[in-house]
């Protein structure tokens, strides 16, 4: 027989959950979301002894069954919901051994449901540093359980845990506190109500505040013969009710756990002197930072020329040997680069993560929060609110997807309205070949002005942000309890494997998330690029070929002047050239129009939308650089690029929300389409305006 | 006036005495800010925002809007 077992893995944030969860089931996981809602989904196989498999959910860390947030309320939806197909045979809570006093209070709750509950304990391997010894039969006994001594780091302990799983049967579900001792009154009259619910549940279902079981819970108040109480009083409950859990634990663990303070050597207290110091603590963040930044863009550099270099020659190799024909262009110019323009963020998603990960893993970022918060809060976000902001830098789709642990729903909006300003990985090309055009490259103080330029357009996007989550403070009227509460986790040596999966497991989640949408915008653009109405689109070859029939170009010029006469046709040159007189006054001709309008999906579109209009046969920068440099404004004369359009066009794309890809991510996020329709308007309002008032002041 | 968390000095040690359960996010609660149990605070952010506390066994950081609703009793150095 094959049955397969459902297992639940549940535990506070920062017990090594993940770490367990990697070790049962290594290899065999994938990542999705709960449906409907947003919250990160993970699942593996873990084989057991007798050719037993356990199917395994990894659920988001929590400290109660009392949830504040989306995440900690997928895992009490699960454990009420026994017809969910998740529904677990049993529960495994992850308590580390130096915090088991307050992982026990979860356990507690978990087993008080009646479900099978085994307790693992990690991070064994601390023990005697820290000077814990423990009586697991004792602790057994008391907590009527089995335990697991596991450390993930030296692999000890996880093959009794299979056992364990294996044999859930064996496990009691006795539970460990009667809740009517919390209030035997309104207990009572709950049992009366209801005599075949069990208690706990119910008492769980009347007091969840976020958006759960409402008709289980409108069920409850249906029923006249049973007073409903007020939200104090239901808060006041659950202080009790917390408390008695505590003196339950405290009673087990005075014989169950003994704790030699004197062995304890405390490297925590000593790192934290430094790292979250006024001064040394800032500097520190600093420096990791400026380090964060400098890896995403030196080592990525080389495996992103080469993914370029990869993805233009395959274009081109398709396009030579496939037969001519509208699928042979819709693949070489339309699905190849669409899939280049995903896959060479790669390298720069992966570095951030990787970042981020060690920096998660060690415990680190919680004093960040911490160094941050008051920072922060005085324009309306939160100290939490730094990671989604950082990540920003190499992309805003993965950086608002890391708002989800902000409890604040309004410090969690503002973080997510205000991300997209970060100067992200995507404008960087069009930063690059707008400042090697109009900055000179001189130095000033050995300072070279071209660098300097890129660093001030990177301090504007964070500047921007953190300016119009001020406003958005002030002008949003959103009430949402604003609570703050960080664990400071012990600092740990990040595990390679855990960091490698995170990488991994990201990385896969922004390719197949903002890849499809980049790919399916390529297609349309590539559509709307490669036909036009009207004769002059339709007959572009003869007409280009009766204009330049007197000189003598070679087959590619000629091929180059075609593909520029038809773009100049097509439904985007059309487009371009109706907007001329609106960005006309920003210092921009018809042709900049085309690359705007087409950016609009991604920014990053534009170098090569010029490409082809300039007619240049490669996306080689320096030819693009050369033909942009030559050009001619047609109204007023002289270059066309020159500093005025050359500043007004870099903050354009500064501020513009020029990214389908982060507005639908925005949607998902805020669950309604006015948050990211008011993104695009206010951002791309912002950004002619600016524009504007750029190219008027310096031309 | 009662000693509150928010009155700490960085290092001072406290017994919890009481806390106001309408003001207090139950997470709080339930790790450990509990009548009885120990606190002690170990670092503050500049302009004395958010404290970072060791509470019976646990570390963590609250503001100090939510610090001023744990009243507090120190206890003198050994």
């Amino acid at each position: 027989m094959s049955k397969q077992i459902n297992v639940a893995l549940i535990g506070n944030p920062n017990t090594g959950k993940t770490s367990v969860f990697n070790a049962l089931t290594g290899l065999n996981q994938k990542v999705g979301n709960y449906p409907g809602i947003t919250v990160e989904k993970k699942e593996g196989i873990c084989k057991l002894p007798r050719g037993v498999k356990a199917h395994i959910i990894d659920l988001p860390g929590t400290y109660s069954l009392n949830a504040s947030s989306l995440d900690e309320n997928v895992v009490i939806e699960l454990l009420l919901n026994k017809n969910d197909k998740d529904f677990p045979d049993i529960a495994v809570v992850v308590s580390d051994v130096e915090n088991l006093k307050r992982n026990l209070l979860l356990f507690t709750q978990i087993k008080d449901l009646e479900i099978p509950t085994v307790l693992v304990i990690n991070m064994a391997d601390r023990m005697n540093y820290k000077g814990i010894s423990l009586d697991i039969p004792y602790l057994e006994k008391h907590l009527e359980t089995k335990i697991a001594l596991v450390s993930t780091r030296k692999n000890q302990g996880v093959d009794h845990l299979k056992d364990l799983i294996a044999n859930y049967k064996d496990v009691s579900v006795t539970p460990c506190i009667d809740a009517s001792e919390i209030d035997a009154e309104y207990f009572g009259n709950l049992k009366k109500a209801f005599p075949n619910q069990l208690l706990y549940k119910l008492w769980l279902v009347i007091t969840q505040d976020v958006n759960f079981g409402k008709t289980d819970r409108n069920e409850i108040e249906a029923i006249a013969s049973f007073k409903t109480k007020s939200e104090s009083e239901l808060k006041r409950l659950q202080q009790k009710e917390t408390i008695k859990r505590y003196q339950f634990i405290n009673n087990v663990l005075k014989k169950g756990q003994t704790i030699d303070a004197s062995q304890a050597k405390d490297l925590r207290a000593r790192l934290d002197r430094v790292l979250t110091h006024k001064v040394w603590g800032y500097l520190i963040f600093f420096v990791i930072l400026l380090t964060i930044f400098q890896a995403i863009y030196d080592w990525s550099s080389v495996p992103m020329d080469f993914i370029d270099s990869v993805f233009a020659s395959l274009s081109e190799w398709t396009n030579d040997k496939l037969p001519a024909g509208a699928f042979t262009n819709l693949l070489a110019d339309g699905i190849i680069p669409g899939l280049g323009g995903i896959v060479i963020f790669i390298p720069q998603i992966a570095f951030l993560f990787l970042f981020i990960a060690v920096l998660e893993e060690s415990g680190y970022m919680s004093r960040v929060v911490f160094l941050m918060d008051r920072v922060m809060r005085r324009f309306g976000l939160s100290g939490k609110s730094v990671v989604p902001l950082i990540s920003g830098t190499a992309c805003a789709i993965p950086a608002i997807m890391a708002t989800r642990n902000i409890e604040s729903w309004k410090e969690r909006l503002i973080t997510i309205l205000v991300t997209p300003f970060t100067t992200c990985s995507a404008r960087l090309p069009v930063y690059l070949i707008i400042i090697a055009l109009v900055i000179p490259d001189e130095r000033f103080l050995g300072l070279s002005y071209q660098a300097l330029t890129l660093m001030l357009l990177y301090l504007i996007g964070f500047g921007t942000a953190v300016f119009s989550a001020y406003i958005l403070n002030k002008i949003l009227k959103i009430k949402s309890k604003s609570f703050f509460v960080v664990e400071m986790p012990n600092y740990k040596l990040p595990l390679i494997k855990n960091v490698a999966l995170t990488v991994v497991e990201k990385t896969k989640a922004f390719v197949f998330g903002a890849g499809k949408i980049i790919l399916a915008i390529s297609i349309v653009l590539w559509f709307l690029a490669s036909y036009g109405p009207g004769e002059d689109f339709n007959n572009a070859e003869n007409i280009v070929k009766a204009e330049y029939a007197s000189e003598n170009l070679t087959e590619d010029e000629l091929h180059q002047h075609i593909a520029s006469y038809k773009l100049e046709h097509s439904f985007i040159g059309i487009t371009g050239r109706a907007i001329e007189p609106a960005i006309r006054p920003l210092g921009y001709d018809w042709k900049i129009g085309i690359a705007i309008v087409s950016s609009f999906a991604a920014r990053e579109v534009f170098v090569g939308t010029l490409a082809t209009i300039y007619s240049v046969g490669s996306d080689e920068e320096e030819t693009i650089k050369n033909r942009m440099a030559g050009e001619v404004n047609p109204i007023l004369g002289g270059p066309l690029f020159n500093f005025a359009s050359g500043i007004s066009l870099l903050l354009f794309y500064a501020f513009a929300m020029q990214c389908m890809s982060t507005l639908a991510i925005v949607k998902k996020e805020t669950n309604s389409w006015k948050w990211p329709m008011w993104q695009l308007i206010i951002m791309s309002a912002f950004a002619y305006v600016v524009a504007l008032i750029a190219f008027q002041l310096l031309k | 006036m009662q000693d509150t968390i928010a009155n700490l000095k960085r290092g001072e040690r406290a017994i919890i005495t009481d806390v106001s359960s309408i003001h207090i996010p139950l997470k709080l609660l339930e790790m450990g800010c509990l009548p009885g149990n120990p606190v002690q605070l170990l670092q503050v952010a500049p302009f004395a925002d958010p404290m970072y506390l060791n509470i019976n066994g646990t570390h963590l950081a609250i503001r100090k809007e939510t610090a001023i609703h744990i009243l507090i009793e120190k206890i003198a150095d050994e």
